[in-house]
Protein backbone atom coordinates (compact mmCIF):
# COMPACT_ATOMS: atom_id res chain seq x y z
CA UNK A 1 0.00 0.00 0.00
CA UNK A 2 2.82 2.34 -0.78
CA UNK A 3 1.63 5.78 -1.65
CA UNK A 4 -0.87 5.86 1.18
CA UNK A 5 0.38 7.66 4.22
CA UNK A 6 -0.72 6.64 7.65
CA UNK A 7 -2.45 9.97 7.99
CA UNK A 8 -4.45 9.35 4.82
CA UNK A 9 -5.25 5.81 5.86
CA UNK A 10 -6.39 6.71 9.32
CA UNK A 11 -7.92 10.01 8.46
CA UNK A 12 -9.20 10.71 11.90
CA UNK A 13 -11.22 13.75 11.07
CA UNK A 14 -13.06 16.17 13.22
CA UNK A 15 -16.10 15.73 11.03
CA UNK A 16 -16.13 11.96 11.19
CA UNK A 17 -18.34 11.76 14.23
CA UNK A 18 -20.96 14.03 12.69
CA UNK A 19 -20.97 12.03 9.46
CA UNK A 20 -21.25 8.84 11.42
CA UNK A 21 -24.26 10.10 13.31
CA UNK A 22 -25.96 11.15 10.10
CA UNK A 23 -25.29 7.76 8.54
CA UNK A 24 -26.72 5.93 11.50
CA UNK A 25 -29.79 8.11 11.72
CA UNK A 26 -30.61 7.70 8.05
CA UNK A 27 -30.45 3.93 8.21
CA UNK A 28 -31.55 3.03 11.67
CA UNK A 29 -33.77 0.28 10.28
CA UNK A 30 -30.80 -2.02 9.77
CA UNK A 31 -30.59 -4.38 12.69
CA UNK A 32 -27.10 -5.47 13.62
CA UNK A 33 -26.65 -8.97 14.99
CA UNK A 34 -25.25 -7.52 18.17
CA UNK A 35 -27.08 -4.64 19.82
CA UNK A 36 -25.35 -1.31 19.92
CA UNK A 37 -25.75 -0.18 23.52
CA UNK A 38 -25.60 3.49 22.64
CA UNK A 39 -28.37 3.32 20.06
CA UNK A 40 -28.37 3.29 16.31
CA UNK A 41 -27.01 6.78 15.88
CA UNK A 42 -23.91 6.29 17.99
CA UNK A 43 -20.69 4.44 17.40
CA UNK A 44 -20.60 0.91 18.77
CA UNK A 45 -18.97 0.40 22.14
CA UNK A 46 -15.51 -0.96 22.76
CA UNK A 47 -14.47 -4.59 22.80
CA UNK A 48 -11.31 -6.42 23.78
CA UNK A 49 -11.08 -10.19 23.57
CA UNK A 50 -8.92 -13.07 22.41
CA UNK A 51 -10.43 -14.76 19.36
CA UNK A 52 -8.83 -17.86 17.84
CA UNK A 53 -5.65 -16.97 19.66
CA UNK A 54 -5.48 -13.37 18.45
CA UNK A 55 -6.17 -10.29 20.54
CA UNK A 56 -8.83 -8.16 18.89
CA UNK A 57 -9.71 -4.72 20.17
CA UNK A 58 -12.05 -2.03 19.01
CA UNK A 59 -13.34 1.28 20.17
CA UNK A 60 -14.29 4.80 19.24
CA UNK A 61 -11.33 6.87 18.10
CA UNK A 62 -10.54 10.11 19.82
CA UNK A 63 -8.42 12.40 17.73
CA UNK A 64 -4.98 11.75 19.08
CA UNK A 65 -3.21 14.34 16.98
CA UNK A 66 -3.22 12.59 13.63
CA UNK A 67 -3.85 15.98 12.08
CA UNK A 68 -7.52 15.55 11.38
CA UNK A 69 -9.44 17.13 8.59
CA UNK A 70 -8.38 14.70 5.88
CA UNK A 71 -11.43 13.83 3.81
CA UNK A 72 -13.42 12.60 6.77
CA UNK A 73 -14.76 9.09 6.92
CA UNK A 74 -12.24 6.29 6.47
CA UNK A 75 -12.30 4.65 9.88
CA UNK A 76 -15.43 6.60 10.69
CA UNK A 77 -14.15 7.45 14.15
CA UNK A 78 -13.66 3.85 15.19
CA UNK A 79 -10.44 1.86 15.41
CA UNK A 80 -9.99 -1.92 15.27
CA UNK A 81 -6.72 -3.66 16.13
CA UNK A 82 -5.54 -7.24 15.72
CA UNK A 83 -2.58 -8.10 17.94
CA UNK A 84 -2.02 -4.37 18.23
CA UNK A 85 -1.88 -3.65 14.51
CA UNK A 86 -4.61 -1.45 13.10
CA UNK A 87 -7.11 -3.00 10.70
CA UNK A 88 -8.50 -0.45 8.26
CA UNK A 89 -12.27 -0.41 8.73
CA UNK A 90 -15.11 1.57 7.25
CA UNK A 91 -18.73 2.03 8.21
CA UNK A 92 -21.35 1.74 5.51
CA UNK A 93 -24.32 4.08 5.24
CA UNK A 94 -26.64 1.37 6.55
CA UNK A 95 -24.57 1.01 9.71
CA UNK A 96 -22.76 -2.19 8.69
CA UNK A 97 -18.98 -2.49 8.59
CA UNK A 98 -16.26 -3.63 6.22
CA UNK A 99 -12.50 -3.89 6.51
CA UNK A 100 -9.68 -3.97 4.03
CA UNK A 101 -9.51 -7.75 4.67
CA UNK A 102 -13.22 -8.38 4.06
CA UNK A 103 -14.01 -5.49 1.81
CA UNK A 104 -17.00 -6.81 -0.13
CA UNK A 105 -18.98 -8.55 2.60
CA UNK A 106 -20.39 -6.25 5.30
CA UNK A 107 -20.62 -7.40 8.91
CA UNK A 108 -23.07 -6.08 11.48
CA UNK A 109 -20.54 -4.88 14.05
CA UNK A 110 -16.83 -4.05 14.31
CA UNK A 111 -16.36 -7.10 16.54
CA UNK A 112 -17.87 -9.40 13.95
CA UNK A 113 -15.63 -7.71 11.40
CA UNK A 114 -12.52 -8.25 13.52
CA UNK A 115 -13.43 -11.91 14.03
CA UNK A 116 -13.95 -12.35 10.28
CA UNK A 117 -10.53 -10.83 9.64
CA UNK A 118 -8.90 -13.22 12.14
CA UNK A 119 -10.53 -16.16 10.38
CA UNK A 120 -9.36 -14.89 7.00
CA UNK A 121 -5.81 -14.26 8.19
CA UNK A 122 -5.32 -17.94 9.21
CA UNK A 123 -2.65 -16.82 11.64
CA UNK A 124 -0.88 -14.41 9.30
CA UNK A 125 0.21 -11.01 10.56
CA UNK A 126 -1.63 -7.91 9.48
CA UNK A 127 0.55 -5.62 7.37
CA UNK A 128 0.89 -2.14 8.87
CA UNK A 129 -1.25 0.45 7.12
CA UNK A 130 1.63 2.73 6.25
CA UNK A 131 4.26 1.29 3.96
CA UNK A 132 5.40 4.46 2.30
CA UNK B 1 -9.20 -2.92 -32.91
CA UNK B 2 -9.50 -4.44 -29.46
CA UNK B 3 -12.17 -7.13 -29.21
CA UNK B 4 -12.99 -8.37 -25.73
CA UNK B 5 -13.98 -12.02 -25.79
CA UNK B 6 -15.67 -14.40 -23.40
CA UNK B 7 -12.85 -16.16 -21.57
CA UNK B 8 -14.51 -19.52 -22.25
CA UNK B 9 -14.01 -18.98 -26.00
CA UNK B 10 -10.30 -18.15 -25.94
CA UNK B 11 -7.91 -20.34 -27.90
CA UNK B 12 -4.90 -21.91 -26.21
CA UNK B 13 -2.71 -19.33 -27.94
CA UNK B 14 -4.87 -16.42 -26.72
CA UNK B 15 -4.70 -17.71 -23.17
CA UNK B 16 -0.95 -18.12 -23.38
CA UNK B 17 -0.46 -14.59 -24.72
CA UNK B 18 -2.73 -13.07 -22.07
CA UNK B 19 -0.93 -14.91 -19.27
CA UNK B 20 2.48 -13.95 -20.62
CA UNK B 21 1.49 -10.29 -20.84
CA UNK B 22 0.29 -10.37 -17.22
CA UNK B 23 3.57 -11.93 -16.11
CA UNK B 24 5.53 -9.29 -18.05
CA UNK B 25 3.65 -6.43 -16.35
CA UNK B 26 4.29 -8.13 -13.03
CA UNK B 27 8.01 -8.31 -13.75
CA UNK B 28 8.35 -4.68 -14.80
CA UNK B 29 6.42 -3.38 -11.79
CA UNK B 30 3.49 -1.89 -13.67
CA UNK B 31 1.10 -4.53 -12.41
CA UNK B 32 1.58 -3.69 -8.76
CA UNK B 33 0.96 -0.01 -9.41
CA UNK B 34 -2.57 -0.91 -10.50
CA UNK B 35 -3.08 -2.84 -7.25
CA UNK B 36 -1.83 0.13 -5.25
CA UNK B 37 -4.15 2.54 -7.03
CA UNK B 38 -7.16 0.31 -6.52
CA UNK B 39 -6.53 -0.13 -2.82
CA UNK B 40 -6.01 3.59 -2.31
CA UNK B 41 -9.47 4.23 -3.72
CA UNK B 42 -11.02 1.32 -1.80
CA UNK B 43 -9.76 2.85 1.44
CA UNK B 44 -10.66 6.45 0.65
CA UNK B 45 -14.07 6.09 -1.05
CA UNK B 46 -16.59 6.62 1.75
CA UNK B 47 -20.37 6.87 1.86
CA UNK B 48 -20.35 10.29 3.48
CA UNK B 49 -17.21 11.75 1.92
CA UNK B 50 -15.49 11.91 -1.45
CA UNK B 51 -16.21 8.76 -3.41
CA UNK B 52 -14.97 8.03 -6.90
CA UNK B 53 -14.00 4.42 -7.58
CA UNK B 54 -16.59 2.62 -5.49
CA UNK B 55 -19.95 3.01 -3.72
CA UNK B 56 -20.83 5.88 -6.03
CA UNK B 57 -22.22 6.55 -9.51
CA UNK B 58 -18.71 6.68 -10.97
CA UNK B 59 -18.03 3.06 -9.95
CA UNK B 60 -18.78 2.04 -13.55
CA UNK B 61 -16.96 4.76 -15.55
CA UNK B 62 -14.04 4.68 -13.08
CA UNK B 63 -13.52 0.95 -13.56
CA UNK B 64 -14.02 1.28 -17.32
CA UNK B 65 -11.16 3.80 -17.44
CA UNK B 66 -9.08 1.69 -15.06
CA UNK B 67 -9.50 -1.40 -17.27
CA UNK B 68 -8.71 0.55 -20.44
CA UNK B 69 -5.48 1.74 -18.86
CA UNK B 70 -4.63 -1.80 -17.80
CA UNK B 71 -5.51 -3.22 -21.21
CA UNK B 72 -3.27 -0.64 -22.87
CA UNK B 73 -0.44 -1.69 -20.56
CA UNK B 74 -0.98 -5.31 -21.61
CA UNK B 75 -0.96 -4.24 -25.25
CA UNK B 76 2.34 -2.44 -24.77
CA UNK B 77 3.72 -5.92 -24.10
CA UNK B 78 1.69 -7.79 -26.72
CA UNK B 79 -0.56 -5.76 -29.06
CA UNK B 80 -2.69 -8.82 -29.82
CA UNK B 81 -3.98 -9.08 -26.24
CA UNK B 82 -7.42 -7.88 -25.14
CA UNK B 83 -9.07 -8.28 -21.76
CA UNK B 84 -11.37 -11.31 -21.70
CA UNK B 85 -14.52 -11.28 -19.62
CA UNK B 86 -15.82 -13.94 -17.22
CA UNK B 87 -19.56 -14.51 -17.45
CA UNK B 88 -19.97 -15.97 -13.98
CA UNK B 89 -23.66 -16.66 -14.62
CA UNK B 90 -22.58 -19.27 -17.18
CA UNK B 91 -19.17 -20.46 -15.95
CA UNK B 92 -20.17 -20.79 -12.34
CA UNK B 93 -18.30 -23.77 -10.91
CA UNK B 94 -14.73 -24.50 -9.91
CA UNK B 95 -14.63 -26.92 -12.86
CA UNK B 96 -14.76 -24.05 -15.36
CA UNK B 97 -11.86 -23.90 -17.82
CA UNK B 98 -11.15 -20.46 -16.35
CA UNK B 99 -9.60 -22.19 -13.33
CA UNK B 100 -7.53 -24.73 -15.27
CA UNK B 101 -3.77 -24.88 -14.94
CA UNK B 102 -3.28 -23.46 -18.45
CA UNK B 103 -5.14 -20.27 -17.55
CA UNK B 104 -5.69 -18.83 -14.06
CA UNK B 105 -5.12 -21.95 -11.96
CA UNK B 106 -7.59 -23.26 -9.40
CA UNK B 107 -8.66 -22.73 -5.84
CA UNK B 108 -6.36 -22.56 -2.83
CA UNK B 109 -5.49 -25.37 -0.50
CA UNK B 110 -7.30 -25.51 2.83
CA UNK B 111 -4.37 -24.93 5.14
CA UNK B 112 -3.42 -21.44 4.00
CA UNK B 113 -5.49 -20.69 0.90
CA UNK B 114 -2.47 -20.96 -1.34
CA UNK B 115 -3.12 -21.45 -5.06
CA UNK B 116 -1.00 -24.47 -6.03
CA UNK B 117 -1.34 -24.69 -9.82
CA UNK B 118 -1.28 -22.48 -12.86
CA UNK B 119 1.01 -19.62 -13.87
CA UNK B 120 0.19 -17.50 -10.81
CA UNK B 121 0.94 -20.13 -8.16
CA UNK B 122 3.71 -19.15 -5.79
CA UNK B 123 5.82 -22.10 -6.95
CA UNK B 124 5.94 -20.62 -10.46
CA UNK B 125 8.07 -17.83 -9.05
CA UNK B 126 6.51 -15.10 -11.15
CA UNK B 127 3.65 -13.85 -9.02
CA UNK B 128 4.73 -12.50 -5.64
CA UNK B 129 1.96 -10.60 -3.88
CA UNK B 130 3.82 -7.42 -2.96
CA UNK B 131 0.99 -4.95 -2.36
CA UNK B 132 -0.73 -6.75 0.45
CA UNK B 133 -2.79 -6.37 3.58
CA UNK B 134 -1.41 -9.37 5.43
CA UNK B 135 1.94 -11.08 5.68
CA UNK B 136 1.33 -13.71 3.04
CA UNK B 137 3.02 -13.04 -0.30
CA UNK B 138 1.35 -15.85 -2.29
CA UNK B 139 -1.85 -15.79 -4.31
CA UNK B 140 -4.79 -17.17 -2.34
CA UNK B 141 -8.31 -18.25 -3.28
CA UNK B 142 -11.22 -20.08 -1.68
CA UNK B 143 -13.56 -20.57 -4.62
CA UNK B 144 -17.15 -20.95 -3.45
CA UNK B 145 -16.15 -21.48 0.15
CA UNK B 146 -18.93 -21.91 2.66
CA UNK B 147 -21.27 -23.07 -0.10
CA UNK B 148 -21.56 -19.61 -1.63
CA UNK B 149 -23.16 -19.38 -5.06
CA UNK B 150 -22.35 -17.05 -7.92
CA UNK B 151 -25.20 -14.86 -9.19
CA UNK B 152 -27.60 -16.42 -11.66
CA UNK B 153 -28.71 -15.14 -15.05
CA UNK B 154 -32.14 -14.43 -13.57
CA UNK B 155 -30.58 -12.32 -10.83
CA UNK B 156 -28.55 -10.40 -13.40
CA UNK B 157 -31.67 -9.83 -15.49
CA UNK B 158 -33.52 -8.47 -12.46
CA UNK B 159 -30.82 -5.83 -12.05
CA UNK B 160 -30.59 -5.04 -15.77
CA UNK B 161 -34.33 -4.34 -15.66
CA UNK B 162 -33.81 -1.35 -13.33
CA UNK B 163 -34.32 1.72 -15.47
CA UNK B 164 -32.73 4.36 -13.21
CA UNK B 165 -28.94 4.52 -13.35
CA UNK B 166 -28.39 5.69 -9.78
CA UNK B 167 -30.20 7.60 -7.05
CA UNK B 168 -29.58 9.83 -4.04
CA UNK B 169 -27.75 9.55 -1.73
CA UNK B 170 -25.41 8.23 -4.45
CA UNK B 171 -23.66 5.72 -2.20
CA UNK B 172 -23.90 2.16 -0.85
CA UNK B 173 -27.47 2.71 0.30
CA UNK B 174 -28.80 3.89 -3.07
CA UNK B 175 -31.56 2.32 -5.08
CA UNK B 176 -31.08 1.96 -8.83
CA UNK B 177 -29.02 -0.01 -11.32
CA UNK B 178 -25.50 1.00 -10.27
CA UNK B 179 -25.77 0.02 -6.61
CA UNK B 180 -27.59 -3.22 -7.33
CA UNK B 181 -24.92 -4.13 -9.87
CA UNK B 182 -22.17 -3.13 -7.46
CA UNK B 183 -23.93 -5.24 -4.85
CA UNK B 184 -24.26 -3.17 -1.69
CA UNK B 185 -28.00 -3.58 -2.00
CA UNK B 186 -30.36 -6.25 -3.31
CA UNK B 187 -29.42 -9.58 -4.89
CA UNK B 188 -25.74 -8.53 -4.92
CA UNK B 189 -23.83 -9.11 -8.13
CA UNK B 190 -20.33 -7.57 -8.24
CA UNK B 191 -19.50 -7.75 -4.53
CA UNK B 192 -20.70 -11.32 -4.25
CA UNK B 193 -18.32 -12.49 -6.98
CA UNK B 194 -15.36 -10.98 -5.12
CA UNK B 195 -16.45 -12.89 -2.00
CA UNK B 196 -17.03 -16.14 -3.95
CA UNK B 197 -13.45 -16.10 -5.24
CA UNK B 198 -12.04 -15.33 -1.79
CA UNK B 199 -8.37 -14.79 -1.00
CA UNK B 200 -7.00 -11.46 -2.16
CA UNK B 201 -10.11 -10.97 -4.32
CA UNK B 202 -12.12 -10.42 -1.13
CA UNK B 203 -9.80 -7.64 0.03
CA UNK B 204 -8.94 -4.10 -0.95
CA UNK B 205 -5.97 -5.43 -2.92
CA UNK B 206 -8.23 -7.58 -5.08
CA UNK B 207 -6.38 -6.82 -8.38
CA UNK B 208 -3.61 -9.09 -7.07
CA UNK B 209 -5.68 -11.90 -8.57
CA UNK B 210 -5.77 -11.68 -12.39
CA UNK B 211 -9.42 -12.74 -12.31
CA UNK B 212 -10.14 -9.21 -11.07
CA UNK B 213 -9.83 -7.95 -14.65
CA UNK B 214 -12.07 -10.67 -16.11
CA UNK B 215 -14.70 -10.03 -13.45
CA UNK B 216 -14.69 -6.30 -14.03
CA UNK B 217 -14.69 -6.74 -17.81
CA UNK B 218 -17.98 -8.61 -17.38
CA UNK B 219 -19.38 -5.97 -15.03
CA UNK B 220 -18.41 -3.41 -17.67
CA UNK B 221 -20.18 -5.46 -20.32
CA UNK B 222 -23.32 -5.54 -18.15
CA UNK B 223 -23.25 -1.74 -18.08
CA UNK B 224 -23.27 -1.79 -21.88
CA UNK B 225 -26.12 -4.27 -21.87
CA UNK B 226 -28.06 -2.02 -19.50
CA UNK B 227 -27.51 0.97 -21.81
CA UNK B 228 -28.84 -1.06 -24.74
CA UNK B 229 -31.94 -1.96 -22.75
CA UNK B 230 -32.51 1.58 -21.47
CA UNK B 231 -31.34 3.93 -24.24
CA UNK B 232 -33.17 6.88 -22.70
CA UNK B 233 -31.73 6.47 -19.19
CA UNK B 234 -28.77 8.80 -18.60
CA UNK B 235 -25.83 8.64 -16.22
CA UNK B 236 -26.80 10.35 -12.98
CA UNK B 237 -26.27 12.74 -11.27
CA UNK B 238 -26.00 15.43 -13.92
CA UNK B 239 -24.41 18.28 -11.99
CA UNK B 240 -23.77 19.99 -8.69
CA UNK B 241 -23.53 17.00 -6.33
CA UNK B 242 -21.13 17.30 -3.38
CA UNK B 243 -18.55 14.49 -2.95
CA UNK B 244 -19.83 12.72 -6.08
CA UNK B 245 -18.59 12.68 -9.69
CA UNK B 246 -21.28 14.28 -11.84
CA UNK B 247 -21.60 13.53 -15.54
CA UNK B 248 -19.02 16.12 -16.62
CA UNK B 249 -16.76 16.18 -13.56
CA UNK B 250 -13.27 14.78 -13.97
CA UNK B 251 -12.35 11.62 -12.13
CA UNK B 252 -9.29 11.07 -9.97
CA UNK B 253 -6.60 9.84 -10.43
CA UNK B 254 -6.52 10.78 -14.12
CA UNK B 255 -8.20 14.19 -13.78
CA UNK B 256 -8.67 14.39 -17.54
CA UNK B 257 -11.58 12.02 -18.06
CA UNK B 258 -15.26 12.35 -17.11
CA UNK B 259 -18.10 9.84 -16.89
CA UNK B 260 -19.44 11.43 -20.09
CA UNK B 261 -16.22 10.39 -21.84
CA UNK B 262 -16.72 6.78 -20.75
CA UNK B 263 -20.37 6.22 -21.68
CA UNK B 264 -19.52 4.68 -25.06
CA UNK B 265 -16.92 1.89 -24.99
CA UNK B 266 -16.73 1.52 -28.75
CA UNK B 267 -13.89 4.02 -29.31
CA UNK B 268 -11.76 1.76 -27.11
CA UNK B 269 -12.97 -1.81 -27.67
CA UNK B 270 -15.84 -3.89 -28.90
CA UNK B 271 -17.20 -7.24 -27.82
CA UNK B 272 -17.17 -10.64 -29.46
CA UNK B 273 -20.97 -10.69 -29.38
CA UNK B 274 -23.53 -7.95 -29.01
CA UNK B 275 -23.67 -6.72 -25.44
Amino acid sequence: MSGITRRQALGVAAGAAAGLAAAGAAHAAVQPAEPRPQGATAAPGSFDEVYKGRRIQGGPTHDGGHGGGHHGGHGAGYTVRIDGEELHVMRNADGTWISVINHYEPRATPKALARAAVTELQGAALVPLALG
Amino acid sequence: MTVRKNQAQLTADEKRRFVNALLALKRNGQYDSFVTTHNAFIMSDTDNGDRVGHRSPSFLPWHRRFLIQFEQALQSVDPSVALPYWDWTADRTTASSLWAADFLGGTGRARDGQVMDGPFAAASGGWAVNVRVDGRNFLRRALGSGGRQLPTKAEVDSVLAMSTYDAPPWNSSSDGFRNHLEGWRGVNLHNRVHVWVGGQMATGVSPNDPVFWLHHAFIDRLWSEWQRRHPDSPYLPAAGTPNVVDLRDTMRPWNDVTPADMLDHRPYYTYDTAA
